[in-house]
């Protein structure tokens, strides 16, 4: 179920990707791919009824599959800080284009060859 | 024309994408004995055998308390951060130093002379509301690099938090410009002393970014070693970085 959302998620980035001639709409769907794909990777690890792969005072030990699996978060928070500093970078730039091409539309902007 | 084209194409990657979800386990059917995570949640990687510690088994039986005690490989309590920030603690250090690069770009692409005003005057609301919630959202953020081993959180949802509350004083003030040497400057010096703990654990231990500090009791706030530490240089440092983009973004060239 989470898995057929996170891919049709992909689905619409790319379509998104393909159709769109505004570049932030390009971005957006950049964005939303990312946040597909780690939606996808967080529920790899998802184990029925388990918890978050904390120890505390009401859970104090192991029993197998009492917790979700903690490497696929792992893997994700750092998917998410670099997602975080790519958008910000790209969006810094399509302030630039805006600035030098006047528009950030593929098809009106000046001073680009055909 | 094209939209057709771009439906089929996104149609078919779909259709591939749900083929080869036939391979994975069923959503929530995972058995983590058969996974690299048990390791991590038995806080044993080097010693432990999986199946039999599954089946409670000698080695390390299962349903063995872990909160509470000690003597295990890594005492956070919480085990996603003591697989960030421990064992894969070079693949942190890479992630830093990515955020860092993109903070650099950022900089150089829009770094600029004044600051932007946005042309009108902060509601009352906001202006007065601001001296009332800065305090309590700096120390929320605080709290959470501090406590990232044992609560969901850490370092990098922590720095963000600060970061929020840089903006929030960019919104509510039209003539308030961060100081970028101070951000700068403790971003380059949490960026080292993370490097610095990395090479001390190579001094002591054998190992760049080994764990050389006394581990405590696992649930404790004074436990896991050097995490907390790292932890507290990673939050102030994407805080830092984050403010600093947070900065970049409300200053403008002239002319």
């Amino acid at each position: 179920m989470v898995y057929g959302i996170s891919i049709i998620l992909i689905g619409i980035g790319i379509y998104g990707l393909m159709t769109q001639k505004n570049l932030f709409k390009h971005i957006v769907s950049l964005s939303i791919i990312d946040t597909a794909v780690n939606i996808f990777i967080v529920a790899t690890g998802y184990v029925s009824n388990g918890k978050a792969p904390i120890y505390t005072r009401a859970l104090p030990g192991f029993s197998p599959n009492s917790f979700v699996d903690p490497l696929p978060q792992a893997l994700v928070l750092t998917a998410i800080v670099i997602g975080v500093g790519t958008l910000a970078l790209g969006a810094s730039l399509l302030v630039r284009v805006k600035e030098k091409h006047s528009s950030i539309n593929v098809e009106n902007m000046k001073g680009v060859g055909e | 024309m094209r939209r057709l084209y771009a439906i089929l194409v996104a149609a078919g990657l779909i259709y591939m994408l749900f083929v080869f979800l036939g391979t994975l386990p069923l959503y929530g059917k995972v058995d983590l004995s058969n996974r690299v995570s048990a390791h991590f949640l038995a806080k044993d990687v080097n010693s432990v055998d999986v199946k039999k510690w599954v089946e409670g088994d000698k080695q390390v039986p299962s349903r063995e308390k872990i909160y509470g005690r000690k003597g295990f490989e890594d005492e956070s309590a919480n085990v996603v951060t003591s697989i960030v920030v421990n064992y894969r603690s070079f693949d942190t250090l890479g992630e830093v130093t990515v955020l860092f690069a993109s903070a650099v770009g950022i900089g150089l692409v829009l770094g600029g002379m004044k600051r932007m005003g946005y042309g009108r005057k902060p509601n009352f609301i906001l202006r007065v509301s601001t001296g009332i919630l800065l305090p309590l959202i700096i120390m929320f953020g605080i709290y959470i690099f501090v406590h990232g081993h044992l609560t969901p959180g850490g370092g990098f949802p922590g720095g963000t938090v600060i970061a929020a509350a840089v903006l929030l004083l960019y919104l509510s003030n039209e003539e308030f410009v961060a100081n970028m040497k101070t951000s700068k400057s403790l971003e380059g010096s949490m960026g080292s002393l993370y490097v610095i703990f990395g090479l001390a654990g190579l001094a002591t231990g054998g190992a760049f970014l080994f764990n050389f500090l006394p581990n405590g009791v696992v649930g404790s706030l004074f436990s896991a070693g050097v995490v907390p530490l790292v932890y507290m240089t990673i939050g102030l440092k994407v805080g830092s970085e984050l403010s600093g983009v947070v900065a970049e973004i409300h200053e403008e060239r002239e002319g």
